[in-house]
């Protein structure tokens, strides 16, 4: 399991966020998600064999955010 | 899904065309062209709607109800009836209030990106041949070792191994005095070194450094719900779908669609969402700033509920070290002094060195005192030849064995140290009696003010627990003025005083530096620690203050307080909107424009509201003449 951290462009609206962790947690490969919603970070553990970090970006940048910068441990 | 994020980026020029629109809209009337009023409302509706209308249809594919649905949803209704300025109007505000909401939001969130900008990016790293790199902070390795030139930021925690200089760790512990570290110091990543050049060798890199810790830390409170905000979303999930429902109702009963799609405007829970999770937000920021870590809404409010405050002694009242707090010369010329210092210098002992600490402290010279023969005498102290003359450094039971008498002033002096609750030490040369020296353990200062203070804030009782015996608790106890003390404590036994407390029906908060007192942490309503402590303790406590000090504590407390009563003015704010709102509705004054524009005001008081946190710091008690002079 690798770690993600995405920063995004400030988020505005509560219900953003369960846009976000809904669609990230129906890729496979993807736990816990947590969307922080003060700081606009997306953190979630993934699959590395299953779903490329990039993907991750692009499902949150799917959406309408800006993904600002993303850091892979 | 690329237009809906073209969109989501020119929201606010799209605001702003519908403004335009507006105003040549509102013009036309002035001019009586209809068609100018018409396609100008029209215009402005379509352009403006359609930003609102795709965030509800992608809310709606996560099964979310969102007040953009209400919104689009009214606003069509709107536009089918032929009412283009009402729809104009209301999506021009709902966007504009959307944009306003933005800008004070990232007001109040201001303090946690303060917070990651500080956040160092570059490291400059030296190899084994001493050749310097520049690379990202997110490459160093643990045990690389990194130079930090002046004005440099330190990227690493870790361990100074060359040089020295002034560091500002303000990041760290919210206090910008500058302070003075060398080869052998830990330093801590995001601090500044002032001046002075070091070579540091990493310990710990990016996020497991105590500022990446504390930057985490802050993120995750800021976003940990209280009890009210929890309330209001689940609140807010069943609530929006309601006023769907109920406007549905509405129109089906009256058979009046304007009322309907009013209602679904004037329904949307806007200031509610918003009024709690902003005050909290202000709250945090406001204490990670002036160096207090609170974890979320929750620690919030149940820290402004504490009534009882426990404290650990050593560490946390005490600063943990000892000192010199008496000193008896009798010889009146230093010399007992010069002697005691070269002696002691020699031993490791922590009554010796608080001997030798005090010596440094008032540039007392030792350097010509030749020592000879230094004998420990077990559980008396030191014999030792000085200058040519048999020196005794120890306790009573010592001058008793070799026959030292102590004169009546002496041994009043004597008495009156131990009363206090200080060790003594005792100099003795030419079968005389030089010195008596009293050691205690040293009183943070401003403590005695800052309880009156926490007192005049609200806090009912003071306690403190300790390991120490009972004559250092209670002579610790009269200078600071506590109210309660129990003294030779096991860390188990602190743990059963502090469930005592809470029997008797106390919030209790429990302040210690979390080196043996995690459990006790762990039982309080609230664990405060004392900063700089151990990773476990930051970890187990409630509320972290970085830089150890009283005064955190009294903003930690006073800021719980304030915040508390922020989250609940915002409440009431937001609820007496809606009735306002209701009632305007039910005597046919309010209509949807109108409504939006309340709703959207409301939004922004409750924002504003809770930015007047974001600058709080408590006022200091004034402490009444009298007990001032207690113990002293």
């Amino acid at each position: 399991m690798s770690k993600a951290i995405l920063q995004l462009d400030a988020l505005s609206c509560p219900s953003c966020m369960q846009k976000i962790k809904g669609a990230l947690e129906k890729q496979d490969g993807v736990e816990n998600v947590k969307v922080l919603f003060n700081a606009a970070k997306v953190k979630t553990d993934f699959d590395g064999d299953k779903i490329s970090a990039d993907k991750l970006s692009d499902t949150v940048t799917d959406l309408g955010y800006e993904v600002q910068s993303m850091k892979v441990k | 899904m690329k237009f809906q994020r073209y969109i989501n980026q020119h929201t606010n020029q799209i605001t702003l065309i519908t403004a335009i629109l507006i105003g040549v809209g509102l013009l036309g009337k002035v001019v009586d062209s209809d068609m100018i009023y018409t396609v100008s409302f029209i215009a402005a509706s379509i352009i403006s709607a359609v930003p609102i209308v795709l965030r509800a249809v992608s809310a709606l594919r996560f099964k979310t109800i969102s007040i953009e649905l209400l919104v689009s949803i009214a606003v069509i209704g709107a536009f089918i009836i032929g009412e283009y300025n009402e729809s104009a109007i209301v999506t021009f505000l709902f966007l504009f209030g959307t944009f306003l909401e933005d800008k004070t939001l990232a007001k109040t969130r201001h303090s946690i990106k303060d917070l990651t900008e500080m956040a160092p990016t570059t490291a400059m790293i030296v190899d084994d041949d001493g050749n310097t790199e520049k690379t990202d902070v997110d490459f160093v390795d643990v045990d690389d070792v990194v130079l930090v030139k002046a004005g440099g930021q330190i990227p690493v925690d870790g361990e100074i191994v060359d040089g020295s200089g002034h560091i500002n760790e303000a990041s760290i512990t919210g206090e910008s005095k500058l302070v003075t570290k060398g080869t052998g110091n830990q330093v801590f990543s995001g601090t500044i070194l002032d001046n002075g050049t070091l070579k540091v060798r990493a310990t710990k890199v990016g996020d497991d450094t105590t500022f990446g810790k504390i930057v985490e830390l802050v993120e995750d409170a800021q976003d940990t719900k209280s009890p009210a905000e929890k309330f209001i979303d689940k609140f807010a999930t069943y609530y929006t779908p309601a006023v769907l429902i109920i406007a549905l109702i509405v129109g089906l009963v009256t058979k009046d669609f304007r009322l309907a799609i009013t209602v679904l405007v004037l329904g949307c829970p806007g200031a509610l969402v918003i009024g709690a999770p902003v005050s909290n937000v202000a709250g945090i920021g406001n204490g990670a700033k002036n160096g207090v870590l609170i974890k979320g809404g929750e620690v919030m409010n149940t820290f402004a509920n504490v009534d009882t405050l426990v404290f650990d002694k050593t560490g946390t009242l005490t600063e943990g070290k000892t000192a010199v707090t008496q000193f008896k010369d009798y010889s009146r010329d230093q010399l007992a002094l010069q002697i005691a210092t070269a002696v002691e210098k020699q031993s490791d002992h922590p009554l010796a060195q608080a001997v030798v600490k005090f010596s440094g402290d008032h540039h007392i010279p030792f350097e010509d005192v030749q020592v000879a023969d230094a004998d420990t005498v077990k559980g008396r102290g030191v014999k030792a030849t000085a200058n040519g003359k048999n020196v005794l450094i120890g306790n009573l039971r010592m001058m008793n064995d070799e026959n030292v008498d102590l004169t009546s002033e002496q041994r009043q002096d004597l008495e009156n140290i131990q009363g206090e609750g200080s060790s003594t030490v005792i100099v003795a040369f030419d079968g005389q009696i030089q010195a008596i020296l009293g050691i205690s353990d040293v009183i943070r200062q401003g403590v005695k003010q800052s309880l009156a203070t926490l007192k005049s804030l609200g806090i009912k009782k003071t306690v403190m627990l300790t390991g120490d015996n009972l004559q250092t608790a209670n002579a610790v106890a009269e200078q600071i003025g506590i109210d309660e003390v129990h003294a030779e404590l096991l860390p188990e036994q602190k743990v059963e005083y502090v469930k005592q407390f809470q029997q008797e029906g106390h919030k209790v908060a429990f302040v210690g530096d979390g080196i043996n007192d995690s459990p006790s942490l762990v039982t309080a309503d609230i664990g405060i620690a004392m900063g700089s402590g151990t990773d476990v303790a930051v970890e187990t406590s409630d509320v972290v203050l970085m830089s150890s000090g009283f005064n955190e504590l009294i903003h930690a407390y006073g800021l719980s307080k304030k915040t508390v009563i922020n989250t609940k003015e915002n409440i009431f704010i937001a609820i007496a909107t809606v009735v306002a709102l209701l009632i305007g509705l039910i005597l046919g004054f309010i209509y949807m424009a109108s409504g939006m524009f309340v709703h959207e005001a409301s939004i922004l008081v409750v924002i504003f509201n809770a930015m007047r946190l974001i600058n709080y710091q408590p006022k200091a008690a004034k402490l009444d003449p009298d007990q001032l002079s207690v113990g002293e």
